[in-house]
């Protein structure tokens, strides 16, 4: 009893330690700003901070994250889930072998891609544009992608889809009227954690464009002493408000495939 | 590439990356291990507590190094809170090239707190794999728990050890966001270099050298990974 009550203490300061940058970012974001630097917890509050966030550049760049982010869902699951398919439903020779390159393009550094992508980019025309942005984010969501989604196919019963050949049901039948639900919540994983890849990345984002900045390209741009950026610290606060806001509901929803998206093996 | 290589710069670049890994790296894996015997116990609030936990996992490092820049600004919460209770009655500066070993603390608090989770995911994966009878067995036996550590479950989480390690390195190698948004170019590391050089120098070839200096880092470590990885396989 004592015992549990210590790990609950324990865990209780884990939790703070977690939580009280997140809680203070958010209520510094919502709190007026000279009240704010008066006092350690504030006492008026507003919606000033993000309306000037948001008229300085933020809402676009807002927009412009959730469209390539968007694009990046598309890119690599049209490229990542057929091949994931494979991987976790038919032997063929190599198939381990293609598992461990693609585990291992998991820690592929961005950089590498990102700086020679951007000189191409400049001639093809796809410099600051969103689908070169998307493609980028598409290469490095892509491993990830195809192996949860192949341990999803894994884990759906090949019985099942015996059974309805059995009944009658087309190949293709059978993939979109037993296999495809039965793998949904996976994939809805899949692609939340897409998401988020594409949501988060600031390197490629701030490389690849110079006008069409991303929510984090922008934020590195203003925030960054020493390459121009000197933003207040509203504008500090409402920034970091934002981006943090989808881990919320994400996490939620993610917490059974922690392993499969952030785990080596 | 060479001219790259042979620069004073890089080796004052290399020396900043291998000190923020050996600052960060160690205790993002001590923090990683806790919290692994925590969450394998039964307690109140654990769901809970897991969860909150995790979180940084989807949070980007940018918003993580302006969550800590509005911790450690000089009217941040901590200085606020230092004043008001009378601990200090001026700012600690965290910010500014005069600042620059508090600049380099303020990097590894933000990175410990958003990337623990990944050491941590990591451990307690490999740690629920472990067979319970082997440590109930130790118990038995009269082990104290420094030694159940040393002689049993050590040994036996040592390939998600080393994988966690290798990921944390790989990933650390990456760090970009949080070393310019909070330090500037004060504290200049790999990734930030190849950022500036490419970014404000525009600079092309010299910013492909510094990628690809990454690129084979991270080649070398990946190496070392996978075969690390093909033998734990085997052993199971």
């Amino acid at each position: 009893m004592l015992r549990s009550l210590l790990l609950t203490v324990v865990a209780a300061l884990l939790s703070l330690w977690i939580l009280l940058p997140l809680t203070y970012t958010f209520i510094a974001a919502l709190a007026d700003v000279k009240n704010y630097y008066e006092r350690l917890v504030p006492t008026e509050y507003t919606l000033e901070n993000f309306a000037v966030f948001f008229r300085l550049g933020a809402f676009d760049a807002l927009l412009r994250s959730v469209a390539v982010a968007a694009l990046t869902i598309v890119i690599s699951f049209a490229l990542g889930v057929p091949a994931g398919y494979v991987l976790g439903r038919l032997a063929f020779r190599g198939r381990d072998a293609l598992r461990l390159a693609i585990l291992s393009a998991r820690m592929f550094p961005v950089m590498i891609m990102a700086v020679p992508l951007a000189v191409l980019f400049i001639d093809i025309g796809l410099y600051d544009t969103l689908l070169g942005i998307a493609l980028v984010h598409a290469a490095l969501a892509l491993p990830f992608v195809v192996i949860i989604t192949s341990s999803i196919f894994l884990s759906v019963p090949r019985e099942m889809e015996e059974a309805g050949m059995v009944f009658g049901l087309s190949g293709w039948q059978v993939f979109t009227k037993i296999t495809m639900p039965l793998a949904a919540p996976g994939l809805t994983a899949a692609a939340m954690f897409t998401f988020v890849i594409s949501w988060n990345e600031a390197f490629a984002a701030a490389i690849l464009a110079s006008r069409e900045r991303t929510l984090p390209a922008l934020t590195v741009a203003t925030t960054v002493a020493g390459i121009g950026g000197a933003a207040p610290d509203p504008y500090r606060f409402a920034a970091a408000a934002i981006l943090s806001l989808p881990a919320f509901l994400i996490m939620a929803y993610m917490r059974k495939h922690l392993t499969a998206m952030w785990g080596v093996r | 590439m060479l001219e790259v290589l042979l620069s004073r710069r890089f080796l004052e670049v290399l020396t900043n990356t291998l000190l923020l890994l050996a600052a960060i790296i160690p205790s993002q894996f001590l923090l990683a291990l806790a919290a692994t015997f925590l969450f394998t116990e039964r307690f109140r609030g654990r769901e809970v507590a897991l969860y909150l936990f995790v979180l940084p996992l989807a949070i980007s490092d940018v918003a993580a190094a302006l969550l800590w820049y509005t911790m450690l600004s000089p009217k941040g919460f901590l200085n606020k809170l230092l004043m008001e209770l009378g601990v200090i009655s001026r700012p600690i500066q965290f910010f500014g090239y005069a600042f620059r070993h508090m600049e380099f603390l303020a990097i590894v608090l933000c990175e410990v707190w958003r990337a623990t989770a990944i050491v941590f995911v990591n451990l307690y994966a490999g740690y629920q794999m472990i067979d319970r009878e082997l440590i109930e067995a130790s118990e038995v036996f009269g082990l104290s728990f420094p030694q159940r550590l040393r002689y049993v479950i050590l040994p036996l989480l040592k390939p998600s050890i080393e994988s966690a390690l290798l990921i944390r390195t790989l990933f650390a190698l990456q760090m970009f966001a949080p070393i310019l948004m909070l330090a500037g170019l004060d504290i200049p590391v790999l990734a930030t270099e190849t950022f500036y050089v490419f970014g404000q120098l525009f600079d092309a070839p010299r910013a492909s050298a510094w990628a690809l200096f990454i690129g084979m880092f991270t080649l070398a470590v990946s190496a070392v990974y996978v075969r690390l990885l093909r033998t734990s396989r085997v052993v199971r």
